[in-house]
C-alpha cells in the first residue's frame, strides 16, 4: 500500500499494537461502561420508562469515549514521538486520521460489550438505534481526537478534554437518542451523517495547524 | 544551504532566541555553542522546521524528508521495539530497501542484539543511539543534532564520532554542544549564542 | 475597524443611540397587548443575540486569517471578538431569562430553541478560554485557538438543527413563543435598539482590542529598554 493510505494504515496499526501491549485503555473503557450502566439502574426512578434508559445509554457512551480519548495521545507524548511523526509525514492529517481510526476501534470494542449489556439490562435496541450508535461514535472520535491533541498541547491536559468535547457532542446525543426512540429515525440518522461529514472535513483539514507552528 | 538573517524567536513575552544571522554552505559542519537558555535548542528546532521564527528570514534548502533532527528527546515510541520504531519511520520517510537499511544502522550503532526489545527497557545511551538510527534512516542531506553526546555512553559516543566522520562533506551538519573539543576537528564553522 | 471614525466619536454615537433607543422603547413604542411591559426586553434580547452571532462570526473570520497568514494581530482580533461574543452571549441568556420570567413565570424554558442554542454556544466558548489559557503563548496557541473558533461557527448551524430535532421528543412545547407582531413604531424602536447595540458592540470591541494592543506594545518597549 503506498502513499497516504499506507501511512494511515501504518500509523493505525502502531496504535492498535501499542494498546495490545499496554492493555490499559480498553479494559478500563469496558469496565467503565458496564459499571456506569449498573449505576444507571439505581439512578433511574421506578417506572422511568425505556426512553429515559436510552438517554442514559448515550451519557454512558459519551463518557466512555472521553475516557479513551483522554489517553489517545499519551504514547506520542513520551519521548516527544509526535515531533518525530510531524517531521516524518508530509501530510499531517494522516496522523489524525490514523488516530481517529484507532480511537474508533477502541470505542467500537467497548460498544460491542455495552450494547448487548444495555439490551439485557434495560431495553432492546433496534437496527436504527445501533446505526445511530455507529454514526455518533464516528462523530465523537472525529472531533475528540482533534480536541485531545489540542488539550495535550496545554497544561490542563485531561481536565480540559471533556470541556472541549461535551458541547460538541450534544448534537450527537440528540441524533443518537432520536434514532433510538423516534418513530422516524431516518431524519436523525441523516443528521448524524451530516455532523460526521462536516466535522470530519473540518478536523481533517485543521489538524495540520494544531500540531505545527 | 542555510541562510539566517536576524532570526528571532519569542513565545509571547518570553524570548527564546536573540536575533542571529549566519550562513552555512552545503557540506559544511556548523557547531553551535552557548550556555543553557541561550537558545541552542530553539535555533535547532527552527532549522528543523518544528518552529517558525517570530522575526527575521530563515531559508533552509532541504526538504522535510531530506532533513534529520535529533533533539533532547528521542522521538520514538517506548512500547515498541527498535525494529518496529524504525520500520514505522522508514515507512513514513519512504526509505527504499527499508529492512536492509534498518539492519545496517542497528548494527553500526551497536543495537542489533537488542533490536527486538522494547525501547522502554533500554538505557538512556541505547535510546539515544536508536534516535540516531532514526535520524540517519532516510539518509538526510541536512542533519540537525541537539547535544547528541550528552545522553550517550562511551561506546555510543565513539560510534557517533564514526558516523560524523563518515558524514562530513557528504551531508551538512548543524550540531549544538557544550563540548566543543569533541568535534573541533570536524567543524568548519562556529556560532556562539548568548542568552537574552 | 474603520479608522476614519475615531473611538471617542464612536462612543458618543453609542451613548446617543442608546439614549434614543431607551426613549423609543419605553416612551414611544406602545405596550404589547398580551405581554405588557415585560415584552420591552425583547428589544434588547434579540439585537444582543444577533450581535453575539456576528461577533462569533467575526472571531472565526479573523481565525481564518490567523491560519492563512502568520499574524499575531489577527489572533488578538479573533480573541477579542470571541470574548465580546461570549459577553453578549451571556447577556442573551440573562435577558432571555428575564423575558421568560416576566412572560411565563419561569427563569428558564427549554422550549425556546434560541435560548438553548445560546446555552450550548456559551459552554463551547467558555471552553475556548479554558483551552487558550492552558497553552503557552506563541504561534501554537494562536493556531489552536483559531481552529477552535472555526469549530464554533460550524457548531452554530449544526446545533441549531439538533435542537430543532430534539424538540420533537425531548420536551413538548408547553409555552408557545410568540414572535411579536410589530407595528410601525415598534419596528422603528427595534431598529434603533439594534443600531444602538451594534455600535455598543463596536465600541466595546475597539476598546478591548486597543487595550490589548497597547499591552503588547508596552511589553515590546519594556524589553527593548531592558536590553
Amino acid at each position: 500500500m503506498s502513499g497516504y493510505v499506507g501511512d494511515v494504515v501504518a500509523l493505525a496499526r502502531k496504535d492498535l499494537l501499542l494498546e495490545l501491549r499496554a492493555r490499559d485503555t480498553l479494559p478500563a473503557m469496558l469496565l467503565f461502561v458496564v459499571s456506569t450502566l449498573v449505576v444507571f439502574h439505581f439512578a433511574l426512578p421506578q417506572g422511568a420508562g425505556d426512553d429515559a434508559a436510552y438517554g442514559l445509554l448515550w451519557v454512558a457512551l459519551v463518557f466512555t469515549a472521553l475516557l479513551g480519548l483522554a489517553r489517545a495521545w499519551v504514547p506520542e507524548r513520551e519521548h516527544a514521538a509526535l515531533d518525530g511523526l510531524v517531521l516524518a509525514t508530509g501530510d499531517r492529517s494522516a496522523i489524525w486520521l490514523a488516530k481517529t481510526v484507532a480511537a474508533l476501534a477502541f470505542l467500537g470494542a467497548a460498544e460491542v460489550v455495552a450494547l448487548p449489556a444495555f439490551a439485557v439490562l434495560f431495553a432492546p435496541l433496534d437496527a436504527a438505534a445501533v446505526l445511530g450508535v455507529v454514526l455518533a461514535s464516528v462523530g465523537i472520535c472525529v472531533v475528540g481526537t482533534l480536541a485531545s491533541a489540542m488539550a495535550a498541547a496545554g497544561r490542563g491536559r485531561e481536565v480540559i478534554l471533556p470541556l472541549l468535547v461535551l458541547p460538541l457532542s450534544i448534537p450527537l446525543v440528540v441524533g443518537g437518542v432520536g434514532a433510538s426512540v423516534s418513530s422516524e429515525p431516518r431524519t436523525y440518522v441523516a443528521f448524524l451523517c451530516l455532523y460526521d461529514a462536516v466535522f470530519a472535513i473540518l478536523s481533517w483539514a485543521s489538524f495540520e495547524y494544531v500540531v505545527t507552528e | 544551504m542555510i541562510r539566517a538573517e536576524e532570526v528571532e524567536k519569542r513565545y509571547g513575552q518570553r524570548r527564546a532566541l536573540r536575533p542571529v544571522s549566519f550562513a552555512l554552505d552545503r557540506g559544511g559542519f556548523l557547531v553551535v555553542t552557548g550556555a543553557n537558555g541561550a537558545g541552542k535548542t530553539t535555533l535547532l528546532r527552527l532549522l528543523a522546521g518544528l518552529a517558525a521564527p517570530t522575526r527575521g528570514a530563515l531559508a533552509v534548502d532541504a526538504s522535510r524528508d531530506r532533513l534529520g533532527y535529533l533533539g533532547h528527546e528521542a522521538l520514538v515510541y517506548g512500547e515498541l521495539s527498535a525494529v518496529e520504531n524504525l520500520e514505522l519511520f522508514g515507512r513514513l520517510y519512504r526509505v527504499p530497501e527499508r529492512r536492509e537499511r534498518i539492519g545496517m544502522l542497528l548494527e553500526r550503532l551497536g543495537l542489533w542484539e537488542a533490536r527486538r526489545e522494547r525501547v522502554s527497557a533500554y538505557s538512556r545511551g541505547m535510546r539515544q543511539r536508536l534516535a540516531l538510527c532514526r535520524v540517519l534512516l532516510h539518509d538526510p542531506e541536512l542533519l540537525v543534532l541537539d547535544e547528541p553526546f550528552t545522553a550517550l555512553d562511551e561506546e555510543g559516543a565513539d560510534r557517533l564520532d564514526e558516523e560524523l566522520r563518515r558524514l562530513v562533506g557528504a551531508s551538512t551538519v548543524v550540531l549544538a554542544t557544550h563540548d566543543q573539543d569533541r568535534v573541533a576537528g570536524l567543524s568548519t564553522g562556529h556560532l556562539a549564542l548568548v542568552a537574552s | 475597524m474603520p479608522a476614519r471614525i475615531t473611538l471617542p466619536t464612536l462612543s458618543v454615537i453609542s451613548v446617543a443611540l442608546m439614549a434614543a433607543a431607551v426613549t423609543m422603547i419605553f416612551f414611544v413604542a406602545p405596550e404589547d397587548a398580551d405581554q405588557g411591559i415585560s415584552q420591552k426586553i425583547f428589544y434588547f434580547h434579540v439585537p444582543i443575540a444577533l450581535t453575539a452571532y456576528v461577533l462569533f462570526g467575526l472571531g472565526a473570520w479573523k481565525a481564518l486569517r490567523v491560519l492563512w497568514t502568520r499574524g499575531e494581530r489577527y489572533d488578538l482580533e479573533s480573541y477579542t471578538a470571541i470574548h465580546q461574543g461570549t459577553i453578549f452571549g451571556a447577556l442573551t441568556l440573562i435577558t432571555g431569562a428575564i423575558w421568560a420570567k416576566a412572560s411565563w413565570g419561569v427563569w428558564w424554558t427549554w422550549s425556546s430553541n434560541q435560548l438553548v442554542l445560546f446555552l450550548v454556544l456559551f459552554l463551547f466558548y467558555c471552553a475556548y478560554f479554558m483551552l487558550r489559557f492552558s497553552v503557552e503563548a506563541g504561534p501554537r496557541r494562536e493556531r489552536i485557538s483559531a481552529v477552535y473558533a472555526l469549530f464554533g461557527v460550524a457548531l452554530i448551524p449544526v446545533s441549531f438543527l439538533a435542537i430543532r430535532l430534539a424538540s420533537d421528543f425531548i420536551h413538548p412545547t408547553v409555552f408557545t413563543r410568540e414572535g411579536p407582531q410589530m407595528t410601525g413604531t415598534m419596528f422603528g424602536a427595534f431598529c434603533v435598539a439594534w443600531a444602538a447595540i451594534v455600535v455598543l458592540a463596536l465600541v466595546m470591541y475597539s476598546v478591548e482590542l486597543a487595550g490589548k494592543r497597547t499591552d503588547a506594545h508596552l511589553r515590546e518597549l519594556r524589553e527593548a529598554l531592558g536590553r
